[in-house]
């Protein structure tokens, strides 16, 4: 039988216990450890050092005190912080501390301090990282490094450190060298490891990590079209609603400037998509990314949906999933299109105000196109809720409202030759294909206005070409 | 003062695409096969359908392709079948 004990002089009840460790070795062979400073205990003649912890990794030490018994190399019992009769169950020993409480909570080993765990997996071989790993001389340079290297969208990066990837991977249970999927354009392998050094540069904190892998997969999803999201000459990129607990959790905006800076995680869970399809995938703007312009949003574009009142059906909810279920949908979008509209104060009203605004999406005369999403604010919600109406309602009020006379828009009409189809002059033509308009709550208060993210014009292919809503595993 | 050494993991796919020379142009078209690819975009057949007219009035040979449509990549047995059967190939691209 061999007993091990693992403090630090920073801790009140390693103190507390000293007494009780001269008493255990007087009469059992017992290996002391030190996390802090090997000369504590002083009355034992101090302890073996474990400043660099690697011991207490091996024992998996969580709180100090803990006194461990072994029968040969078998772990057979152990205790952690001061319990008198676990302690004497443990040593096999009686009458351990006269004098002291019967109990007392340890306290935290230097193990778990934060950074600890991940440091100690890598430095002991149990985290193993595959990527390459790029020496740099002098940590100054390390932004200028990806820079060089190409890695950056053009703002500066958080250096994909290994332990900032390996504190990024404790973010998931998913095992680092498993593969997501195939990323493109140059299809190349996405392994959790690899969207964690991107998560890290885009500057994810690890609890948003189970966000970015859900957006990375629905990216992925066939009806998604990433490819030809990527190479189109228009201007749309992914744009990322998170709906859920999962929003609250890791303090998403939904509120005040959503679509806005500002906040941590809006703003980087959308441009980790980014530099995974840049550095991953290889898609890069002149390369197989053939945007005319583009849009700001490329850099990063992703916000939550405002689910606070519960009358409302949250997005995440409309598409098929059960309420409370944080997801993730992804639609191809453009900038943003303000639509003023202060006067109305009917359901009826503004939904055909916000109906003139949703027609302008690719071309006021174009119909069955791109889809869009129209963001309602606060303010406009409260007109709608006001008069009765909630999500159905306001989308059938807006699909009425969006249905307009062919012949207004066949090429030609108002002397514009872009239109329609000159035959379909004398029907009633949806400005939406059915499901490409999606209505979602965001903004803060204060204004009579909503706002238009326009879609992509390859929209058109309903079949081909989908907003995608993926579950974010809890 | 030491030089302490910083590392990054490569956040790439840890890839280089070969780079192959481009084959330079046939001299003659006399007995080539001439593929038409369409990328399934409107108006593509327009066009291909007009250089296919012309190059069949030269006397050339046209095979015509297609991929399914143009938001998505075309497949690899597309692209095979006119790797194995055309000289020269004309894309339909864009509006």
């Amino acid at each position: 039988m061999e007993l091990v004990a693992v403090v630090k002089r920073d801790c009140k009840t390693c103190r507390l216990v000293e007494p009780v460790l001269a008493q255990i070795r007087e009469r059992a062979p017992l290996a002391l450890y030190s996390q802090d400073d090997p000369s504590f205990p002083e009355s034992l003649g101090g302890a073996q050092d474990d400043t660099a912890l690697e011991r207490s990794w091996r024992l998996r030490i969580e709180i100090v005190p803990t006194l461990i018994r072994f029968e040969g190399e078998k772990e057979v019992a152990r205790i952690a912080g001061w319990d008198r009769a676990e302690w004497e169950r443990v040593a096999q020993q009686s009458r351990l501390g006269p004098g002291l409480p019967a109990f007392q909570p340890g306290c935290g080993s230097r193990t778990q301090e934060p950074g600890m765990p991940e440091r100690l997996a890598l430095a002991h071989g149990d985290l193993r990282l595959n990527s390459r790993r790029i020496d740099v001389a002098d940590p100054e340079d390390a932004i200028e490094v990806a820079y060089d290297r190409g890695w950056s969208d053009g703002l500066p990066i958080v250096p994909p450190t290994p332990l900032r990837v390996a504190m990024m991977l404790s973010g998931t249970t998913r095992r680092p060298d498993e593969v997501i999927g195939l990323i493109p354009p140059n299809l190349s392998e996405c392994t959790v490891e690899k969207a964690a050094a991107n998560a890290v540069m885009a500057g994810c904190r690890p609890e948003y990590f189970p966000v970015v892998l859900a957006v990375i997969e629905a990216a992925l999803d066939p009806r998604f079209s990433m490819h030809g999201l990527l190479a189109t000459l228009w201007f749309s990129g992914p744009v990322v609603i998170v709906n859920g607990p999962v929003a609250r959790r890791i303090g998403m905006n939904s509120g005040g400037n959503a679509l806005g800076q500002g906040n941590r995680a809006n703003a980087t869970i959308g441009r980790a998509l980014q530099l995974v399809i840049r550095n991953v995938g290889g898609g890069l703007p002149g390369g197989v990314d053939r945007a005319v312009f583009g849009n700001p949003g490329k850099y990063t574009f992703c916000f939550a949906e405002d689910e606070s009142d519960p009358d409302w059906t949250p997005l995440s909810v409309a598409r098929g999933f059960k309420p409370g279920t944080s997801t993730v949908t992804l639609f191809h979008g453009d900038g943003v299109q303000g639509i003023s509209a202060g006067r109305s104060r009917t359901p009826e009203g503004l939904a055909r105000s916000l109906a003139m605004g949703l027609c302008a999406v690719c071309h006021p005369k174009l119909a069955e196109w791109a889809g869009a999403i129209l963001v309602v604010s606060p303010d406009h919600y409260a007109i709608f809720s006001e008069g009765g109406w909630r999500r159905t309602e306001i989308e059938a009020g807006l699909r009425e409202a969006l249905r307009r006379p062919g012949r207004d828009l066949v090429q030609g009409a108002y002397g514009v030759e872009e239109g329609i189809d000159p035959a379909r002059a004398e029907e009633m033509v949806d400005k939406f294909n059915e499901g490409a308009l999606l209505v979602v709550r965001a903004g803060g208060r204060g204004g009579l206005m909503s706002a238009v993210i326009g879609g992509w014009s390859a929209q058109r292919k309903k079949l081909e070409v989908q907003p995608v809503t993926r579950e974010i595993p809890t | 003062m030491t030089q302490s050494t910083y590392q990054m993991l490569d956040p790439t796919a840890e890839l280089s695409s070969e780079r192959r020379a481009r084959r330079s142009p046939p001299a003659s078209l006399d007995g080539a096969t001439i593929g038409l690819m369409s990328i399934s975009k409107e108006r593509s057949l327009e066009f291909l359908d007009t250089v296919a007219r012309r190059l069949t009035a030269r006397g050339l040979k046209i095979a015509r392709f297609e991929k399914p449509t143009h938001t998505k990549p075309a497949s690899e047995a597309v692209i095979q079948a006119m790797v194995e059967r055309c000289d020269v190939v004309v894309v339909g691209l864009a509006d």
